[in-house]
């Protein structure tokens, strides 16, 4: 960092979709030959502000500055000419064509009459590979490489412009520890060459070994900007969950009944390993952990959407085997999927037929769905569930999230489940709604049901849980109980720190 | 999302509207360059227009339940041909010699059951391999059609049943029996879209494929049935057709898919499926023969026909896109 001007600067980066700020007052400066990490748990305006810096979302408010130029950004190539790249997490390349096809799409070197100079393209191509220490050259077909080598397509083809700043999305998701170690190589190259990187991933031991500074992003708010050498795993976990959590337990009591459902040592191979768990009617099992902890994982193998490795299920005592979601939802097990707009609703349809999807079979008089039957259901639990439409024959794609929540909710809360699963139940809900939420699910324990839910963000977790599961990386860590539980254990359990009860 | 809701009413309207711009056009148009002296709206005419949506008709009313699931069957003309052979060849079979008339309800069964069947293989094989059904129904095209060679070569097979032609030609209460398969089938497959489970989830997996599944739809039987009512629904064209003319050349029924195709697309289904409705099925089974039977009548070929047909899809099809379109942020592609 002996250059004192930015690669690239952002300056109070101020974005709104309808309902939601995603993205409210973000500043950060990006050195040259800097490796700056971008952490924040899913939702937290990540994703947002890559599509802000890519001109593919404009700024309310705020500048985006490259080596002190105000820019504009009005697309990914038009950033690319200005030296932004970005080395995204689903690769975007054309398989069928040649590394150096891939390379320079678009932009291929020609010669009289548009004719492609395929000796100059391989060339170039050829130069830029050897840099990068590649075991494949210009011509190969790419779809003939692996996930880690197409990767380093994907870098070859930043390093064909002067580039000021990359962009690494989650660039280590798919690759071997051996790919790694490449990937870093070329990250180190990057760096001693000048370049500012960008590195977002939730993979807190990469973040340590390679970068230089941590910024930090919480439901679009900019939380700071740490040196990686001052902080640690606890440090940064913390950034990125906030503290300060004062929210008191809704005071429900209850009587808690049998055990409804029961995991035993259950693995989906390397998803996750030996969970063990029981819920009980009346109780709410919160399951807590950051991204990729495999938490909906378990919840698809409970709904029959995974085939377990290993272990078993056993329901009200019995061992079941679910091998798909007709019979998951048969045995009284209900799922709230994490995607309420891809897996939960039928978007297109209107609320009652969402709400009634599942059982409509059972609705039906001769060969005909009975509707009054089915408008009954939807009255019932609009009323009982605060539901705001102005009918049953609204569209539920014109729902604000926390009302199609409660619709989804509703849809198997009119079925009585035995188990009901809550995946992140408050994702890309406002904050009003989401209390709301959090009172629907004590109070559906209190009536009886076993509830799981599953949630990224601790004051969810510890308000509505009775008891918690922490995971870290396919593994049960810790189960604790309201009264054992505390956000710093619970940190410690989710960062993968068990072994010493205090931290160094 | 405003325009999201209100697409369906506009699109099965429009079809409607276009219905009654081409009955206007052609009865203005026929008084000028008609060469025959009866107007284009005669009431001869336009029964003898409904009995030729007939074999068209019944098919697309089958693949709008396929489209709106999101599939397609390109099989439908080569099950019409094999379902006309076996109808009109299993009459003159020794075994059923016996009979006599009674040999038409056997043979009419025996057709409605190589439908069914030639349907649930077309299905099972979307269903248990995953293979697009755009690419399955392509390949039984080509097999379906070789079977209907295999059977006679490249001569007809024909089977003139007089009993069978009066009833195919009669008229109940000035329909056609043709028109009354039409009529009948439309109401079932109507009652069966909006009013039964099963219509119901043919939407939905449409819409969202995988919102379906986790709502414990059995996706795979579901598909299955689909396809074994379009089958039956092409067979029964076939049976329909057939009884009256009693000769089927091993060609015949050929491009019908696409015809099928054209008519329920006009009629708003989308090709992407979770959209779509019997009722603009019809009326885009009607557009597309009265546009047929209007440009004759004024005077135009077959060719030109052809032209007016395809240009009018495109230009549907543009306008569809200009409505669906969600403002200015879709991504440009």
């Amino acid at each position: 960092m002996t250059d004192q001007t930015p690669a690239l600067r952002l300056e109070g980066i101020v974005k709104t979709f309808p309902g939601v700020r995603a993205l409210d007052g973000v500043s950060f400066a990006v050195m040259p030959g800097e490796v700056h990490a971008l952490m924040g748990e899913n939702g937290a305006g990540k994703s947002t502000l890559m599509k802000v810096l890519g001109g593919i979302h404009q700024p309310d408010e705020g500048q985006i500055i490259v080596s002190e130029v105000p820019t504009v950004m009005t697309s990914p190539l038009q950033a690319k000419s200005k030296g932004i790249v970005f080395i995204h997490q689903e690769l975007s390349l054309a398989e069928e064509l040649s590394v150096a096809e891939n390379i320079y799409l678009g932009e291929l070197p020609l010669k009289s009459f548009g004719r492609v100079d395929w000796s100059k393209l391989y060339a170039q191509t050829d130069a830029i590979l050897e840099k990068l220490k590649v075991g494949f050259n210009a011509k190969t077909r790419v779809g003939d490489l692996s996930i880690a080598n197409q990767q380093m397509v994907e870098i070859a083809r930043a390093l064909t412009v002067e580039a000021k700043a990359v962009i690494f999305d989650e660039p280590t998701a798919s690759l071997t520890d051996a790919e790694k170690v490449v990937l870093f190589d070329v990250i180190a190259d990057l760096k001693s060459n000048g370049v500012g990187i960008i590195y977002i991933s939730h993979r807190m031991e990469e973040i340590f070994k390679i970068t230089d500074r941590i910024s930090v992003l919480r439901d679009g708010q900019y939380q700071g900007t740490v040196v990686t050498a001052e902080t640690n795993e606890e440090g940064v976990t913390q950034m990125m969950i906030g503290r300060k959590l004062d929210l008191s337990r809704a005071a429900v009591t209850h009587d808690v009944g049998d055990i409804a459902l029961e995991v035993r040592d259950l693995s989906c191979g390397q998803l996750y390993q030996d969970v063990s768990f029981q819920v009980r009617r009346g109780e709410v099992l919160g399951f807590y952990g950051l991204v990729g902890a495999g938490r909906t994982e378990i919840a698809e193998t409970l709904f029959g959407l995974r085939n377990p490795s290993a272990g078993t299920i056993h329901l009200d005592g019995n061992e079941v085997r679910i091998n798909s979601p007709a019979d998951a939802i048969e045995m009284g097990i209900s799922l709230v999927p994490e995607d309420r707009k891809g897996q939960g609703l039928v978007l297109g349809m209107n609320c009652r037929d969402n709400m009634t999807l599942p059982q409509v079979s059972d609705l039906t008089a001769g060969p005909f769905v009975a509707e009054g039957a089915e408008i009954a259901i939807f009255d019932q639990y609009r009323d009982k569930l605060d539901i705001r439409t102005p009918g049953w024959k609204q569209t539920v794609g014109n729902l604000s999230g926390g009302n199609q929540q409660k619709i989804v909710i509703g849809k198997w809360l009119s079925m009585h489940p035995n188990v009901l699963i809550v995946d992140e139940p408050t994702r890309g809900i406002d904050v009003g709604s989401k209390s709301e939420i959090h009172n629907l699910i004590r109070e559906l324990a209190a009536q009886g049901y076993a509830v799981i839910v599953i949630s990224s963000e601790m004051p969810e977790v510890l308000h509505v849980s009775d008891r918690i599961v922490a995971m870290y990386s396919g593994k049960v860590m810790r189960t604790f109980t309201s009264e054992e539980v505390t956000e710093d254990n619970l940190i410690q359990a989710i960062s993968g720190i068990t072994a010493a009860p205090k931290v160094a | 999302m405003q325009t999201g809701k209100m697409t369906p009413y506009i699109k099965t309207g429009a079809i409607w509207a276009f219905v009654v711009l081409e009955l206007i056009f052609f009865s203005v148009a026929g008084e000028f360059m008609s060469l025959s002296d009866k107007a284009f709206m005669d009431g001869d005419n336009m029964l003898l227009l409904l009995k030729q949506s007939a074999p068209i008709g019944i098919i697309a009313m089958g693949m709008t339940i396929i489209m709106v699931n999101g599939n397609i069957d390109l099989s439908v003309g080569a099950i019409f041909a094999l379902a006309a052979v076996v109808l009109l060849d299993s009459m003159s079979w020794a075994a059923f010699a016996g009979l006599g008339d009674w040999v038409i309800p056997v043979s009419w069964a025996l057709a409605l059951l190589t439908g069914i069947v030639l349907g649930a293989i077309n299905g099972l094989i979307v269903w248990k391999t995953g293979v697009d059904a755009f690419i399955v129904t392509l390949g039984s095209m080509l097999g379906f059609r070789g079977l209907v060679f295999m059977y006679n070569g490249e001569n007809p097979t024909s089977e003139l049943n007089w009993t069978l032609v009066d009833f195919a030609e009669a008229q109940f209460l000035g329909l056609h029996t043709a028109t009354w398969f039409l009529a009948i089938v439309t109401i079932i497959m109507w009652y069966v879209m909006t009013r039964t489970v099963h219509g119901r989830n043919a939407y939905a997996i449409g819409n969202n494929r995988e919102a379906a599944v986790n709502a414990g739809i059995r996706v795979g039987p579901h598909i299955l049935i689909n396809f074994m009512i379009i089958g039956f629904l092409a067979a029964l064209s076939a049976v329909v057709f057939y009884s009256e003319s009693g000769s089927v050349n091993p060609n015949d029924g050929q491009l019908y898919e696409l015809w099928v195709i054209t008519a329920v697309v006009l009629g708003g289904t989308k090709l992407t499926g979770g959209a779509g409705s019997i009722v603009g099925t019809l009326g885009g089974v009607l557009a597309i023969q009265l546009l047929r039977k209007g440009l004759g009548h004024i005077g135009a070929d077959t060719e030109t026909v052809n032209l007016v047909i395809g240009l009018i899809l495109i230009a549907v099809l543009f306008l569809d896109r200009q409505l669906n379109r969600k403002g200015k942020e879709e991504l440009k592609t």
